[in-house]
């Protein structure tokens, strides 16, 4: 089967180290003592916890719920009791703790009750569903949801499927074992994504480092008559990264801004998942184990199927590290990095654990100036300027960086493997994109104090308006009552000596108070009210201060002046506390 | 049309404003920090300069001049690119308020720019004609903003550099406009060839 | 004579120079000022009146009409830089010291529901209601403190916000120093 292979640019063939750990069978890994399972293992939202500690789960119950349309649910591996929901420690650069369900095993392993689906009679959304609810992501390294990526883009016809099984970085060899052991399940998971997603053509890319690897998959496509292309890619690292597989079996470069390479009308997904889709799928088993390589300064290196949350101290000690192992990288050499501590579980997209020391990696001698040589530059597959955005993210010039194209970076560390300088350039990348997201959040979270702030103005100049038209309402009914009053008095005075009881107001009050004519008797009932109120000021007036005859000159002054404050303060606000509580019940 | 080559070459890069004459420093240093800041101040000082050259010819020649008023060269002028200035930046923020925001402050720097007074003045000095004193304005202004850029963008970078704590900021910008001058001295005779 | 047409000559021009540009005042006049919006979006939008301005807007003029521009603590000591780089100033240390990014939090054991803190909250961030227990949306609350003076019960204390997954930075790569060998031999 030959065809027209492109070339990216760059690229670096560091020492591979595969064969360490290719030549023995995938092994099962033992029950370990305690499972910490993330919950939060994929990109998107971070699924919801629906078992509490003391809860009894089967082996694939969910114990995570997907929050949003990216977000993929969570399982128990094993079934056991929970021990407890709580933060600990995941496998992240930061080694700071996130939510997660710690699990004790019965030893039973019990499965709950699998419903698989056939794709083929359902409807898409319901496969997509399915795959969400089983916890489908991508295993090549980011983690993105498979239903995801699996739905056609609008517009935008599919050409072509890629399955990526370059695996280019150093060590690892856990797809090479799953193709040449598992290759028919993976055949039959690709043509499930073909099913959905209709490319024109379906590309399964191997570097050619891995001939086992592409002789299983050449004879498992053969055996299902399936129309797929098995091609050896030439080992480059990095091959394996999507835009460079794409670019290596396409030709088609995609563009740095671009999101999706489904726009481009390519999509890649890696064995690893086209298999665990098909377990899925078929079988109806979440994804709750991996298959997962253990290298490095070990004594008997190899691939071991386990399960999601197993601490990787536990899986360590199953290939016999020697004993001057410092600590454990997860991921190659090239981008992995060293986690926190042994106690550290496995996730979905855990693929090696490769066991540190001085003598496989030499501490790196101290960082030099850069000297401008333009080696990074040539290595880097994304042909960017390495040693340009480096000095600027140095220098903390966020906005250069950008106009360097620093997010089109795929941190494949290509050119701190080759600077002369032993510059690490990666960091000084993820340093910069990460000052830069967190300078975005912060204008964000700016703009929208700012739209509250405003809002918060506008409606408290609104509630003064408001209040301001009320109470000059109120004062006017006031006046015009008043008004009324001295009218009504005025007749009552003139009447009174005429006519009696409650006949003489009403004939004789004037024509602006209606509603004293109307009802005579509210009428009565007010002047009582008042009346009243008269008697009570009266009653107040009368009565006088009774510790005041024995008081100084002096001491009678300054009560003087506190009365006379006391009545100008009284004058100030006249009655505004009335219609307050009122205005604030809104809030 | 030689000679008018000569001296847009002569005003461009032998005889640069800056590196060459010395004048125009401050804006030479307080506007270099950064590439875009650069770009507008030379292109607004690139347009002021023109300007206030015309002008200032038309008004030696015209208003002084008849009269035997030359004593008052330098107050009419300073004068007269004031205005100028301000004129600029009243149009400029009308008409495009963009370009406005670009250049921001800087625009009413340029009237203590000593460059734009200097050129009218040695355009008399140099006895040159109006097509003559317009071509060497602009010749000096489009000088004044390329050694502006280049300066700019070498400033960019020395933010990143490892310089020695006491050099920082003005003091190694002064070494390298230092180093920019001798490097503008190659041109030196440029304009001389006949 | 001379000294008098020299007078003369030079109020000529400066009365033709005034009127033109008396002209293009009106002609060309432009209504707001740009630089003030250009300021405020640098400047954090906490609203805290920590500068002495109530609110950022209010600062952001002062600031255009010559006020200092480090007088701003939410912004820090980066806000100070990029106002300087901004309007061509020269930069100088804040004018208070520099706080991690709070937020406030309410006990709510302690809270009576008195609303105050509610009406003093610049940005809605505190929801609750007359006699209710009341509580911070932690996301709005921009850490500005303007809740803690009106709390009769003192219940509302300041909590750094803590380092997440979600809001971890990498870190610049420093050059870590070892004993030289030298040491070792001594």
């Amino acid at each position: 089967m030959l065809m027209n292979l492109f070339k990216f640019k760059g690229g670096v063939k560091p020492p591979s180290n595969k064969l360490q750990s290719n030549h023995l069978p995938i092994a099962q890994a033992p029950m370990p003592s305690h499972l910490v399972v993330p919950l939060h293992q994929s990109i998107g939202g971070t699924p919801q916890p629906i078992v509490q500690a003391g809860d009894h789960v089967l082996k694939g119950q969910k114990i995570g719920e997907a929050d949003g349309w990216i977000s993929a649910a969570v399982h128990a591996p094993t079934s056991g009791t929970v021990l407890e929901v709580g933060m600990h420690v995941r496998p992240h650069p930061s080694g700071l703790d996130s939510l997660c369900v710690v699990i004790e095993p019965d030893g039973k392993d019990e499965w709950i009750a699998r419903t698989p689906i056939d794709h083929k009679a359902a409807a898409p959304a319901d496969v997509f569903h399915h795959l969400q609810q089983c916890g489908i992501v991508g295993l090549g390294g980011a983690g993105f949801p498979a239903h995801g990526k699996l739905t056609p883009s609008k517009g935008v016809a599919m050409d072509e499927l890629i399955i990526n099984g370059a695996e280019c970085e150093p060590f690892i060899t856990c797809d090479d074992l799953l193709m040449r052991e598992r290759a028919d399940e993976v055949v039959c998971g690709i043509a499930m994504f073909r099913d959905l997603l209709q490319p024109k053509k379906v590309l399964i890319g191997i570097e050619d480092n891995k001939p086992e690897a592409i002789a299983a998959m050449r004879a498992a496509v053969d055996a299902q008559k399936e129309p797929f292309s098995v091609v050896a890619v030439p080992t480059l690292y990095p091959a394996g990264g999507a835009k460079q597989l794409i670019r290596v079996l396409t030709g088609k470069e995609v563009p740095g801004s671009m999101r999706s390479t489904a726009d481009m009308g390519v999509q890649v997904f890696n064995v690893g998942t086209a298999y665990s889709a098909w377990r899925a799928v078929a079988h109806g088993e979440p994804l709750i184990s991996r298959i997962l390589t253990i290298t490095g300064n070990v004594h008997a290196p190899r691939n071991y199927e386990v399960l999601i949350g197993t601490p990787m101290g536990e899986l360590l000690a199953l290939a016999q590290p020697h004993p001057d192992t410092d600590g454990i990288l997860m991921g190659g050499p090239m981008m992995g990095f060293l986690v926190p501590n042994p106690q550290v579980p496995v996730v979905k997209t855990t693929n090696c654990l490769i066991a540190h020391d001085d003598r496989l990696f030499p501490p790196k001698a101290p960082e030099m100036p850069c000297i401008r040589c333009g080696s990074c530059a040539q290595v880097c597959p994304h042909e960017l300027q390495p040693f340009e955005m480096y000095w600027f993210s140095r220098a903390k010039n966020f906005g250069k960086t950008q106009e360097y194209n620093i997010f089109d970076c795929i941190e494949c560390g290509c050119c701190s493997y080759v600077c002369p300088s032993r510059i690490p350039l990666v960091q000084y990348f993820r340093f910069a994109k990460s000052e830069i997201w967190a300078r975005e959040r912060e204008k964000n979270a700016a703009d929208q104090a700012k739209t509250r702030f405003e809002f918060k103005q506008y409606r408290e100049e609104r509630e003064k308006a408001d209040k301001a038209e009320k109470l000059a309402k109120a004062a006017a009914a006031q006046a015009a009552k008043k008004a009324a009053e001295a009218a009504a008095a005025a007749a009552e005075s003139s009447a009174a000596p005429a006519a009696d009881g409650a006949i003489a107001p009403a004939v004789a009050a004037p024509a602006d108070v209606p509603a004293a004519t109307v009802n005579p008797e509210k009428e009565a009932k007010r002047a009582t009210i008042e009346a009243a109120m008269a008697r009570a000021k009266a009653q107040r007036e009368a009565v006088q201060p009774k510790n005041t005859e024995s008081l100084t000159p002096d001491q009678q002054k300054a009560a003087a002046d506190i009365e006379a404050r006391r009545v100008a303060a009284h004058l100030i606000e006249p009655e505004p506390v009335a219609p307050a509580p009122a205005s604030e019940k809104p809030e | 049309m030689s000679h008018y080559l000569f001296i847009l070459v002569g005003a461009v890069l032998v005889n640069n404003v800056v590196l060459v004459k010395i004048l125009g420093l401050c804006p030479f240093m307080g506007v270099s920090k950064k590439l875009e800041t650069a770009y507008g101040m030379g292109a607004a000082t690139t347009f002021v300069l023109t300007m206030a050259t015309g002008a200032s010819y038309i008004i030696d020649h015209y208003l002084l001049m008849p009269f035997g008023l030359e004593y008052l060269r330098t107050l009419s002028f300073i004068v007269t690119i004031a205005a100028i200035v301000q004129l600029t930046e009243m149009v400029i923020a009308k008409t495009s308020p963009t370009l406005q925001q670009t250049l921001g402050i800087y625009l009413p720097l340029i009237t203590t720019n000593c460059a734009v007074l200097g050129v009218p003045l040695l355009n008399i000095s140099n006895g040159y004609n109006f097509i003559d004193s317009l071509l060497f304005g602009a010749g000096s202004a489009v000088g004044f903003s390329l050694v502006l850029v280049l300066f700019a963008g070498i400033r960019e970078r020395i933010e990143g550099a490892d310089v020695p704590v006491h050099f920082r900021g003005v003091a190694i910008a002064m070494v390298t406009a230092g180093l920019m001058a001798l490097a503008f001295m190659g041109f030196a005779g440029l304009d001389k060839y006949q | 004579m001379d000294i008098l047409l020299a007078i003369a000559i030079m109020a000529l021009g400066a009365i033709v120079l005034g009127a033109a540009l008396g002209f293009a005042a009106i002609k060309f006049k432009v209504e707001g000022d740009p630089l003030v919006e250009k300021i405020e979006a640098i400047l954090p939008q906490t609203q805290c009146g920590q500068c002495g301005f109530p609110g950022c807007k209010p600062y952001a003029e002062a600031i255009v009409n010559g006020e200092e521009i480090n007088k701003c603590p939410p912004g820090g000591a980066e806000g100070v830089q990029r106002l300087a780089d901004l309007l061509g100033r020269e930069v100088k240390p804040l004018d208070a010291e520099e706080k991690p990014k709070q937020i406030a939090i309410i006990d709510e054991n302690t809270c009576i529901g008195c609303t105050l803190c509610i009406q003093a909250c610049p940005v809605d961030a505190i929801v609750g209601a007359a006699k209710q227990m009341h509580t911070i949306i932690a996301q709005q609350c921009t850490g500005c403190e303007l809740c803690l003076p009106p709390c009769p019960v003192e219940c509302i204390h300041m909590a750094v916000i803590p380092e997440t997954i979600d809001n971890w930075k990498w870190k610049y790569p420093v050059v870590e120093i070892t004993a030289a060998p030298l040491q070792k031999a001594a």
